[in-house]
């Protein structure tokens, strides 16, 4: 399997860069993610065996950190930010009106598979905020109206990619 | 052809920075003008981003905040020779909101290219690391401990005595580390000096590492920041290529080798210990102290560990010695730091400035008061973990010993503005709820008591039992103060216990229904 190949040459290659032992491993799984949009657990087993580590032990750090989802993601990801600074300008507010819009609660991907919508806690744009990653993109002073039609233009903007 | 400066800053782009460089490409190749748009960092002034610069006899004037739709009419304008526009500002450096300021760390932001390293030497850089070359460890850990410089992620320690206990360390291997993940609300100075002038802080961990002897160096940035982490990395790609750092480090024949580490979305991984695991690739829990990272930190060496602006203070101290450092600032809060107005906010944005500045000046005269028009309620200083103050309070000044007098914490200088919309009893309830999703889990006053503490909010929000449960989460602070392994747990009920002191009426204590 291509997928095997692929997880396994990502260790070893994170590896040799990193001048410790198992230090690597934050970069593997980021690497991971960013290739197949998420930790697959068939990996988990590889990356193990790459970093001579027990499989528990990878576990553990995938479930630590926030970062690292274990099932794909929607089609595109909105993480509204919901901390302090944001909610001073209404981010409760956007939070309540885009899991309306999006038909989904936070933590959650809508049944079609278009958005999964997160809660994010800073994206360091607190003095514009309520602040918004779509798809890895930084939005300020976002309402639940821009979030939608970002959305859907990204949406609309990949149908025109696929189909071209 | 015509230069314009326009920041790359992430704050800029939320707002729509790369859409007007684009619109400002295309409506110069309309007109057949050739448009060199230099992208810099923000000068601070968010409120105004996208911000657009010109430069004429050497002044640069501005113009913003700019719409992709407001180009047409700048070019129309002969905004290209300072033309007169409705955004048009005058010059920059001379905005009061600029001009008041004092500028010592981030003197360069705004002004160069970020990975322009001749613009960045002819600019002052490179002054310190040469001169910590020349006057050798003991001198440099002289000067930063004369300067008064503290700790700027949180803690407020003494910079110097962590740079001693690693240098009188005999072990052979020792390293560097650099606290890059600016987890607090409120807060983006970190981010802002990265995107803007990370040579900076490369220097500055250069300058920590020839002095204590360690030839590898780390910076963890959270992922949240992937424009900084870019940045960053650009920066040293190219300190590498100039022979500013790597095998020898400015012909010196010490060895001085940069890796930049990404986080992955834990707060509780900007606490010192917890982040050293994180590097390591382990899950992200706080080691037990002692020992302290000075002693055995990263692989268990001799390690110094200390936030963004800590280390980027350094190279000014050197450059211009530590008694002008130390000449700014009140009591034993010395020099400058960036203060970062947020939240519901009229002008908010990072401002440098000594300590002693009060809350007043910087939320009131400074951020022009609230966004929403409507009175200040409450002002949170230093992050989730700081307390939340009242209109009352804001002539404190801005220090560190002051804060703690007034059982707050200046942190690392996030002031967030709330209004009179605010409900204090849900500010509270979220503290608990952030310490509850946050806890790195390794012990019970922590772990348990801020899901303990959620519930007995919900309670009082509900109306039952208002004065047993309001006694009960008081009961619940005092033992997360006191049995907390780290201040995630430890400090989590100081906004919690300020809510419940200076916005008590939002608790319903005297018994009223919600
Ligand atoms: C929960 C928690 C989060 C923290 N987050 C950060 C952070 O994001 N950045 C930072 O520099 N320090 C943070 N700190 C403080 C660090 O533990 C440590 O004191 C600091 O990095 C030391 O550097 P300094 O002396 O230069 O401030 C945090 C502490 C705690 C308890
Ligand atoms: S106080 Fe909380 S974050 Fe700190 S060590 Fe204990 S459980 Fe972990
Ligand atoms: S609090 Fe939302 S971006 Fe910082």
């Amino acid at each position: 399997m291509s997928d095997h190949h692929e997880v396994t040459s990502i260790a070893r290659g994170a590896r040799g860069r990193a001048p410790g032992n198992s230090d690597a491993l934050l970069e593997i799984l980021h690497a991971i993610q960013e290739r197949f949009g998420y930790v697959p657990e068939s990996a988990i087993a590889l990356i193990a065996e790459e970093l001579n580590l027990s499989r528990a032990e990878v576990h553990g750090v995938v479930t630590f950190y926030h970062d690292f989802r274990s099932e794909p993601a929607g089609r595109s990801v909105v993480k509204l930010c919901r901390a302090e600074a944001c909610q001073a300008v209404g981010s409760e507010t956007v939070a309540a009106e885009a899991e309306q819009k999006f038909g989904v609660r936070f933590g959650q991907t809508s049944a079609d598979g278009a958005v999964t919508l997160e809660t994010i806690y800073c994206l360091g744009n607190c003095a514009l905020g309520p602040s918004a990653l779509v798809d890895g993109e930084l939005y300020g002073r976002v309402t639940a109206d821009t979030l939608a039609e970002l959305v859907s233009e990204r949406a609309a903007a990949s149908k025109t990619n696929g189909a071209g | 052809m015509a230069t314009v400066y326009l920041p790359d800053d992430a704050a800029a782009i939320a707002v729509g920075a790369d859409r007007v460089a684009k619109a400002l490409t295309e409506e110069a190749q309309k007109r057949g003008l050739e448009l060199d748009i230099v992208r810099t960092g923000t000068r601070g002034m968010l409120f105004l981003e996208p911000l657009v610069e010109v430069e004429k006899d050497g002044v640069r004037t501005g113009y913003g905040p700019v719409a992709p739709g407001d180009v047409a009419g700048l070019f129309d304008a002969d905004f290209l020779s300072g033309g007169d526009h409705d955004l048009a500002l005058g010059a920059v450096e001379e905005l009061d909101w600029f001009k008041n300021q004092t500028r010592v760390t981030f003197a360069r932001v705004g002004r160069i290219d970020p990975l322009n390293l001749q613009q960045y030497e002819a600019e002052g850089g490179l002054k310190g690391l040469r001169k910590a070359l020349e006057i050798g460890g003991e001198a440099v850990v002289e000067a930063v401990t004369e300067s008064g410089l503290r700790g700027r992620g949180g803690a407020g320690f003494p910079t110097g005595i962590k740079w001693k206990t690693v240098l009188g360390r005999t072990e052979a291997e020792k390293y560097v580390v650099c606290n890059a993940d600016e987890g607090d609300s409120g807060t983006f100075a970190d981010r802002i000096l990265m995107e803007g002038d990370p040579s900076t802080l490369i220097e500055g961990m250069a300058i920590a590492a020839v002095t204590v002897g360690a030839e590898d160096g780390f910076i963890y940035i959270r992922s949240e920041y992937p424009h900084a982490i870019a940045k960053t990395k650009a920066a040293a790609k190219a300190w590498e290529a100039a022979g500013w750092l790597g095998e020898d480090v400015l012909g010196s024949g010490k060895r001085f080798r940069f890796h930049v580490r990404t986080g992955a979305g834990s707060y509780v991984c900007g606490e010192e210990s917890a982040m050293l695991e994180s590097l390591e690739g382990k899950r992200g829990e706080v080691r037990a102290k002692p020992p302290i990272p000075a002693i055995h930190g990263l692989f268990g060496k001799p390690t110094v560990v200390n936030n963004v602006l800590s280390f980027a203070a350094v190279p000014q101290i050197l450059a211009d010695g530590a008694k002008s450092y130390a000449g700014y600032g009140m009591e034993r809060s010395r020099g400058t730091t960036a203060w970062q107005l947020a939240g519901n906010i009229k002008h908010g944005g990072l401002y440098e400035a000594p300590f002693g500045i009060t809350l007043r000046e910087l939320v009131q005269e400074i951020g022009g008061g609230t966004l929403s028009g409507r009175p200040v309620r409450a002002v949170q200083v230093g992050g989730p973990l700081g307390a939340y103050l009242p209109e009352s309070m804001l002539d404190l000044p801005m220090d560190y010993e002051a804060f703690i007098a007034a059982g707050a914490m200046v942190g690392h200088g996030g002031v967030v503005v709330f209004d009179d919309s605010v409900d204090m009893a849900r500010q509270a309830r979220f503290a608990m709820e952030f310490c509850a999703a946050e806890s790195c889990g390794k012990c019970t006053p922590c772990r348990v008591g801020a899901v303990r503490g959620v519930e007995t909010v919900d309670k009082i929000i509900a109306g039952s039992d208002v004065s047993e449960n309001v006694a009960l989460l008081e009961d619940l602070c005092e033992t997360m103060t006191d049995g907390s392994l780290c201040a995630m747990g430890g400090l989590t009920p100081m906004p919690v216990t300020s809510a419940l002191r200076w916005f008590s009426e939002d608790f319903d204590v005297g018994g009223k229904t919600r």
